[in-house]
């Protein structure tokens, strides 16, 4: 009742904020010098290639209605072929955005399974041993490359030990998760300093709070008060936190998938903006914003049960 | 071991002492006290004089760089050298606290029912259905009104008396037979302070409960207390029953507190007749704490630390000068 | 009566690193031992040696020398690729944080669609736009990155405009510029200092990450990202190669950072 009409909202909210990514998107990528014509043709084409390329691709009409055209495309799903690999940008968009989001998955999921407990650690021995030893470890993960951190366990687990696959995506589910398993650790790491770093604030906060003074006076058992008390409201900030955090997130899936040569959505990315393959940079790009608006949306809806007060 | 209870006392507490810090800084000390069955005790003082860190101590809630000793009998055990577990059996069930600000004791994020009905269940052995009916039973003793309603809502949902009185339901679900309550009212409006305030000693009368109530407030404690006990800087310089100090206070403290008191009004007293401001715990003067601000201090009082005298069973006073203050009368 | 405080022990630590980090990048020359350049067939992929403390590469050069001199270029990096955001972002998040209204609203949703997206994926963009190389990626970063400092000071601004020494700067006639820039702004800035310092520390991360990638500096130029990217296939044999530079992002990141937090703390207990 209360909920449905919050999801709502924000399901509207999402409308403009998904149409300006649109219209930046569509923008951007005109205003890129180097036209997509003389791309596929190479530089020596002759005009008269070129104008029947623009005009297959629509680009001598106006603006707007390339707009138009554009905005109704991408509602019905029609990216349109990639550029170098010849294959419409849907398809790749669908074999290879999944891999991406299984890795974040991954990662998100190892982060939080690191994060919270050593926190937890680290905020109840506040001022000891234990916890400057994971405010020390937190400092180095923030200062540690992607890259870095990824060519080590590369070469430590993979190489040398011979535990995980050194890159690419394997077959099978079971093995898929095999072949992820470093890179997700290797993004893990990074986000889960970040996690570690916030969370020990809050809870920090939360135990010097009174309510869990009167929950103590109450006489409950601590590891209730532990979870319902402390945790449940220190997880608050983080949850937030976490939702800002997906662009650094993908920031490091685009590094990760290159180190680990995975066939991933980030590496698509990259590899199209260098072969200035636009249909599926736009793809792309509106795919992601799709997702991270997704994702947004999820982390208040998180915020929302923990919290009843966001919700009014 | 421990020597018995009298046989009219619930509580006692002996030489209790708590001091903090890596620099032992005492914010008690040396206080004793004892709580007699169905009576409100009052705890009276300025912030700073150690009477929040007393309630505290008594339930071993106090921070973990704090040393508490001495003796706080219960039921014929000392609670000062019960473990944690056996502790948190008496919190809570035997004994409970509320506090202050509603709004920060009451966790924001949890709705009250659930707040309400995990005291019953650490406490009690109802089942859920009556947990329920108790939840329910509770909202109605504090007089809220639709209560089934009411106890599925979150705490900032509810007026600041409102709040305080969820806190009450809260702290008596499991009928103790003592209640601290930490400057109860300081925090609400003064018509809703005179409800909260007779809304505890309906519960008093009801339950058969003993209240220790901290106020800094002389207005509550006339309007409330039995007997009354008066801190200054982390030692009790002044006991009697309530009409007794008042009429005849035996401590310059004391006389100064009450001729700070408004006549007409029943404004929240500032303490604003006694020039200066008490000393903080590590930084006391020689002899009696008060000397710097006391109209009546001798050279005896700026070197010997008065103890606490009987002038009588239950009346005691920790004044060099105490003749000289009672022959001066009630500032009211 | 206040104690002295001595400076918090991030901030001791945090600084010292810098401090040596700087004076290594200011001279290079007379901390390295080797020419960075140079080539020495002989002594190929060499490991840890006293000649060769951390080894050599694939091309015979002096892996310690190469490190320490890029600590030039990496520091460099951490200035210039922070300084144009911060002063192009103070200045619109302190003029748009004033004004407020619609110009809030649609820097509301220009930070909103920035921050959403990955960061290093923008500058990617804009750096293969327009052709790889350092002064690119500043030129990339200066255009993206002023939103994060916009933004923060943007909040503060709002805050601070809301106290009474501006009213009453307002009621003395001063105009709305003088307001902002010479009362409001001096007390806003203080976080945005402070993040400027962890901002550094993640321009030094994002500039190696383009030195991998080979979009931010070239070879042969000395730079952590680079060297590393020059190591890579070497890891099993010739670990050095790549190991050392990393080490030194390692720490000089956490000068930044430590930095930044003991600011942060000094700064705290003095409001």
């Amino acid at each position: 009742m209360h909920l449905a009409s919050f999801i709502a909202r924000r399901l509207l909210q999402l409308i403009p904020t998904l149409l300006f990514i649109l219209i930046m998107v569509f923008a951007l990528v005109r205003l890129l010098p180097g036209d997509p014509a003389s791309a596929m043709l190479g530089d020596r084409a002759l005009d008269a290639d070129v104008a029947r390329i623009n005009k297959e691709l629509g680009l001598d009409q106006p603006i707007v209605v390339q707009f138009v055209v554009f905005a109704k495309s991408v509602a019905t799903g029609a990216l349109g072929n990639s550029i170098t690999l010849k294959v419409p940008v849907a398809e790749l968009i669908a074999t290879r955005l999944p891999i991406t989001i299984v890795l974040t998955l991954m990662a998100a999921l190892i982060a939080v399974l690191l994060a919270v407990p050593l926190a937890f650690v680290a905020a109840t021995r506040r001022g000891r041993m234990a916890d400057s030893a994971v405010r020390g470890a937190f400092q180095v993960g923030l200062s540690m490359p992607v890259f870095y951190l990824g060519l080590i366990l590369l070469t430590v687990f993979g190489a040398q030990l011979r535990w995980f696959p050194v890159g690419g995506y394997g077959d099978g589910f079971l093995d898929h998760l095999h072949h992820l398993f470093l890179p997700a650790l290797t993004l893990a790491l990074s986000l889960s300093a970040v996690l570690m770093r916030n969370l020990r604030a809050a809870i920090i906060e939360v135990i010097d709070a009174e309510y869990v003074q009167f929950a103590r006076a109450k006489g409950l058992p601590p590891g209730l008060i532990l979870l319902r008390h402390v945790l449940r409201n220190a997880l608050i900030s983080t949850v937030a936190l976490f939702g800002l955090s997906i662009g650094t997130l993908l920031s490091g899936a685009v590094i990760t998938e290159t180190v680990f040569a995975i066939p991933g959505a980030g590496r698509l990315m990259i590899d199209s903006i260098y072969a200035r393959d636009y249909p599926v940079v736009q793809g792309l790009t509106i795919a992601l914003a799709v997702l991270v608006s997704l994702t947004f949306l999820l982390t208040d809806l998180v915020q929302a049960w923990l919290d009843p007060r966001v919700a009014r | 071991m421990t020597a018995p209870l009298a046989p009219d006392t619930v509580l006692e507490v002996r030489n209790l002492t708590a001091s903090f810090g890596p620099a032992r800084r005492v914010a008690v000390n040396n206080v004793s006290f004892n709580v007699r069955p169905g009576e409100v005790l009052g705890l009276v003082g300025e912030s700073g004089s150690g009477k929040s860190v007393t309630l505290r101590s008594v339930m071993g809630l106090v921070a973990a760089s704090g040393a508490v000793s001495g003796q706080v009998l219960w039921q014929g055990r000392d609670l000062l050298q019960m473990s944690e577990p056996e502790l948190r059996k008496v919190r809570g069930g035997q004994i409970s606290m509320i506090f202050q600000e509603p709004m920060t004791a009451l966790n924001p994020v949890l709705p009250v029912y659930v707040q309400i009905e995990e005291n019953l269940r650490a406490h009690t052995d109802l089942d859920r259905r009556g947990r329920a009916t108790r939840a329910r039973e509770l909202m109605d003793l504090v007089g809220i009104a639709d209560a089934a309603r009411r106890l599925r809502d979150y705490p900032h949902q509810f007026s600041g008396g409102m709040r305080q009185r969820v806190m009450i339901a809260i702290a008596l679900a499991s009928n103790p037979r003592l209640l601290l309550a930490d400057e109860p009212t300081t925090a609400l409006d003064v018509t809703i302070q005179d409800q909260i305030l007779k809304l505890i000693l309906d519960l008093r009368d009801q339950l058969a409960m003993s209240v220790v109530l901290v106020t800094h407030d002389l207005g509550v404690v006339a309007a409330t207390c039995d007997r009354m006990a008066v801190m200054y800087a982390g030692r009790i310089v002044e006991t009697g029953t309530v009409a007794q100090v008042f009429a005849q206070p035996a401590h310059a403290y004391t006389r100064g507190l009450l001729g700070s008191v408004p006549h007409a009004g029943t404004e929240r007293s500032m303490l604003l007749s006694i020039e200066g401001t008490p000393p903080p715990p590590g930084a006391l003067p020689d002899g009696c704490a008060f000397h710097p601000r006391c109209d009546f201090a001798t050279d005896p009082c700026r070197v010997q630390r008065p103890d606490l005298a009987a002038l009588a069973p239950d009346r005691s006073s920790a004044c060099l000068n105490r003749e000289a203050v009672i022959a001066a009368g009630s500032p009211i | 009566m206040q104690a002295r405080t001595a400076l918090p022990l991030t901030l001791i630590i945090g600084g010292g690193i810098l401090l040596a980090s700087m004076i290594i990048g200011l001279f290079p020359t007379l901390f390295a031992p080797y020419d960075p350049n140079v080539f020495d067939y002989n002594a190929l992929l060499q490991a840890p040696t006293l000649a060769h403390p951390m080894g050599t590469d694939n091309f015979g050069r002096d892996v310690l020398s190469r490190v320490i001199h890029a600590y030039t270029v990496d520091m460099q990096i951490a200035i210039f690729a922070t300084v144009v955001p911060f002063i192009a972002g103070t200045i619109i998040g302190a003029l748009v944080g004033y004004a407020g209204g619609w110009a809030e609203a649609l820097f509301g949703r220009v930070v909103d669609a920035v921050i959403t997206f990955p960061f290093l994926v923008l500058v990617i963009a804009i750096v293969s736009v327009l052709g790889p190389g350092l002064v690119n990626m500043y030129i990339a970063v200066g255009i993206v990155g002023w939103v994060f400092y916009a933004r923060i000071i943007a909040t503060e601004i709002k805050v601070q405009k809301r106290l009474d020494y501006a009213a009453a700067g307002r009621a003395m006639g001063y105009t709305h510029l003088r307001i902002i820039f010479r009362h409001l702004l001096p007390n806003a800035i203080t976080p945005a200092i402070v993040y400027w310092m962890t901002d550094m520390a993640l321009a030094i991360l994002l500039g190696s990450s383009l030195g991998y990638l080979g979009l931010g500096a070239q070879p042969p130029t000395a730079e952590w990202g680079v060297q590393i990217a020059d190591g890579k296939n070497f890891m099993a044999t010739a670990w050095w190669i790549s190991v050392f530079p990393g080490l030194a992002i390692v720490v000089t990141g956490l000068g930044f950072s430590l930095t930044g937090d003991g600011l942060a703390e000094v700064l705290r207990t003095k409001r």
